[in-house]
């Protein structure tokens, strides 16, 4: 069984505003079948003030479906279309104690419901939109197989790292790594067909590492060009979005062995600040923020801001980021996040 | 209150007999079958007494026919790769598109990984087979056939003897997956064609991590694990003795009251659909109507969604199941009822109720209580329900 907050059984119990708004003149009806949720939320709003006096609505769903749909009618009750406008699907679980991560797809439908009910009220068409991403296959940050898919795609990623390090998935428990390395390969593979990549840089399912590839001479800055966006073939989803000018990920030369300092420190901060430029979307993706602070020997001090500080996962990004610079100078970095003075 | 358990097809409860017997084996007799001394002698004895008594559930010729396994997963990939290694010049398995998991889960990873071609045969709206489909399928490139005995999630059972003496006709092997029919069904394996059967303890109030592979004798088999020499070198690793032992009773007491279970569980099932198609209207029994496990009951319920109905039955002290998307994690319905072409309404609020021996006329009076309810709550919510609460209603949902 699920691990429902405490919250979430009391509204799928014992729900607030459940059923048919008569008077409504606004509604929104979102949902698909064959996911097997259904919403249709009911708005009465007064044209004089723009505000929600009532909402109800009507739920085909689970548990915490039904608890997503009436927290939703909680919060907007009272506030104006402009304020309504402003709530995420984050404010709905926020407002459950949380969701599990499968079951965020719930809140996701109570936030699209709002969008089209808002619409309908004042006559903005909506864009279709396909909530539906495939089987959810990072279940410690919640991302399913369409962004994956997408993140793939658009960042022509061939490896399981950077697909961790573009999406997250795979950076907790790792148990999904089976399904995240058939993915990879499977889009690779359909990804060489459309002639995309090379077939030799294509992830083969099962295959053992590649060696590593030795430099011959000298060392080669990076090619920091981004790649031209490659516009998302779908809208980006709701929940994490994906950094959509990405920057494409130039194979980052990799020095073993050899001389091991290449740069004035002047240069290495150059080659840092050019690393961390071209990470920072992934870091916006997820709302934060890093930038560099100092470099004192093998440290790299970095300051997070936004919802990357404190995020647990900080180090793990971190520790991405610190591999990139070590490879670029050729040396052991480590990358420290610090509060900026 | 006393809680209503009707989930004996996820699991069963072990009879105290069963744990009665099993209990010396942990800390008196606990010694390694294989040793020569005392200790390993008296489990050793133990062991053939399960195995005798599991033969005669089964109807199995020898005793040793009979593999212990960790349980029906092991069981079924046990099999399949066997086949596969024993029958090199074919690469094609046959199955149904309704298996369990630890079937199609593995038939997708060969066919996708290892250059098997696997072939799924549907089922009609009431989960029969395609006994069309599958003689189109049959050929000499076929390694195995692999149907379930009973569906896990119907009920309903496959007809395994004829579809072993077809699979025969190419020279392919057959095995089942009897998880859900061995405890529940008479079976008697020595009268069949079936080469392979695998069965778990658990389903039949035995414990849990202990199955086994029936492997008819002359049948050329390999091994999934190899090490030492126990149950004849064809599942290495030490015996799991208390389980087999708990094994062995369960069986016993299986085959001992089979016939009034069988008639008490019909009677009750019976009663809890009559009683809910009745007082509920719109749902309907799944399955084949004829040919069903005795305990097994699923009713689609709908325009609502089967987690819903289960949150609220287990907050009345009801335990059921379903094959709903939400319960899974996954977002489609059931693949076995989609398999059968449910529509998606319905699909998604299908309720399992699984009966087991223990299971009594108070029990299904409370179901039956307390089910009505529940539904007329959550399609009053439902925007596919109309106030009226007749008819479905009109809604148009902005995508789909």
């Amino acid at each position: 069984m699920w691990e429902y907050s405490d919250k979430v059984k009391e509204y799928f119990f014992n729900p607030r505003n459940a059923g048919a708004l008569a008077d409504a003149n606004a509604v929104g009806e979102v949902g698909s079948l064959s996911c097997g949720d259904a919403l249709k939320l009911m708005l009465k709003v007064n044209p004089e003030t723009n505000i929600i006096e009532d909402a109800k609505f009507q739920t085909f769903g689970c548990g915490s479906a039904i608890a997503s749909s009436s927290a939703l009618t909680e919060l907007i009750i009272g506030k104006s279309i402009d304020e309504a406008r402003k709530l995420t699907n984050q404010d709905i679980a926020d407002f459950l104690d949380g969701l599990p991560p499968e079951k965020m797809h719930c809140s996701v439908m109570g936030q699209e419901a709002l969008t089209a009910a808002v619409a309908a009220y004042t006559g903005e068409t909506l864009e279709d939109d396909d909530h539906e991403e495939g089987a959810l296959i990072c279940k410690c940050f919640g991302v399913d197989a369409g962004m994956i898919e997408r993140a793939i795609r658009t960042n022509k990623l061939t490896t399981l790292e950077m697909v961790t390090f573009y999406t997250k998935a795979g950076g907790g428990c790792n148990s999904c790594r089976e399904p995240l390395e058939e993915l990879l390969a499977d889009t690779n593979k359909a990804m060489v067909a459309e002639g995309l990549i090379a077939a030799d840089e294509a992830y083969v399912f099962g295959a053992a590492p590649k060696p590593v590839k030795k430099k011959a001479t000298g060392f080669v800055i990076p090619d920091l060009k981004p790649a031209p966006a490659a516009a998302p073939a779908a809208p980006a989803p709701v929940q994490i979005a994906m950094p959509a000018p990405a920057p494409a990920p130039a194979p980052a030369p990799v020095a073993v062995a050899e001389a091991p300092t290449k740069y004035s420190p002047a240069k290495e901060a150059i080659v840092v600040s050019k690393i961390i430029e071209e990470m920072r979307p992934v870091f916006n993706a997820d709302g934060g923020d890093v930038e560099l602070v100092d470099m004192e020997g093998s440290l790299v001090l970095v300051h997070l801001s936004g919802a990357c500080s404190g995020c647990q996962l900080a180090s793990h990004t971190l520790g991405g980021l610190q591999k990139k610079i070590t490879e670029a100078l050729g040396r052991m970095v480590r990358v420290m996040p610090v509060a900026k003075t | 209150m006393t809680p209503v358990y009707l989930d004996n097809n996820a699991t069963t409860r072990v009879f105290p007999e069963v744990v009665d017997a099993m209990l010396p084996y942990f800390t008196e007799q606990f010694g390694n079958a294989s040793s020569i001394h005392a200790f390993g002698a008296e489990v050793g004895g133990a062991l053939r007494k399960a195995r005798k008594s599991l033969q005669a559930l089964i109807g199995a010729e020898f005793d040793h026919e009979i593999i212990f396994t960790s349980g029906g997963t092991e069981s079924n990939n046990t099999a399949i790769r066997s086949a596969l290694q024993v029958m090199q010049g074919r690469n094609e398995i046959i199955t149904s598109m309704v298996e369990h998991p630890a079937i199609l889960s593995l038939c997708d990873w060969l066919e996708k990984h290892e250059g098997v071609v696997v072939h799924r045969i549907p089922v009609d709206k009431q989960g029969r087979l395609d006994i069309d489909a599958y003689r189109a399928a049959l050929s000499e490139k076929v390694a195995l056939v692999s149907f379930m005995w009973a569906n896990n999630e119907t009920g309903t059972v496959f007809p395994v003897d004829g579809l072993a003496e077809l699979a025969h006709e190419v020279g392919a092997l057959f095995h089942t997956d009897a998880v859900q029919a061995v405890g529940k069904l008479p079976i008697d394996l020595k009268t069949t064609d079936i080469d392979m059967l695998s069965l778990s303890s658990h389903k039949f109030h035995g414990p849990k991590g202990l199955g086994a592979l029936y492997l008819r004798k002359g049948t050329r088999f390999r091994p999934l694990l190899r090490g030492g020499h126990q149950e004849r070198g064809r599942r290495a690793g030490t015996e799991n003795a208390p389980a087999i032992i708990g094994l062995g009773v369960a069986a016993e007491m299986a085959l001992g009251s089979m016939a009034e279970d069988t008639a008490r569980m019909i009677a009750l099932r019976d009663k809890l659909e009559k009683g809910l198609l009745e007082t509920v209207g719109h749902c309907f029994v799944t399955g084949d109507p004829l040919d069903r496990l005795p305990n097994t009951s699923t009713i689609a319920f709908e325009y609502i969604e089967g987690e819903a109905i289960l949150l609220k039955l287990n907050q009345a002290g009801i335990a059921a199941s379903s094959g709903s998307a939400c319960t899974s994690g996954s977002l489609e319905p059931s693949h076995v009822l989609r398999a059968m072409d449910i529509p998606f309404t319905a699909a998604h609020g299908a309720i399992r109720f699984s009966l087991s021996s223990e299971t009594t006329e108070a029990d299904i009076d409370r179901v039956l209580e307390v089910v009505p309810g529940i539904i007329a709550s959550l399609r009053q919510m439902s925007p596919f329900w109309s106030e009226e609460g007749a008819q479905p209603g009109g809604f148009t949902p902005a995508y789909a």
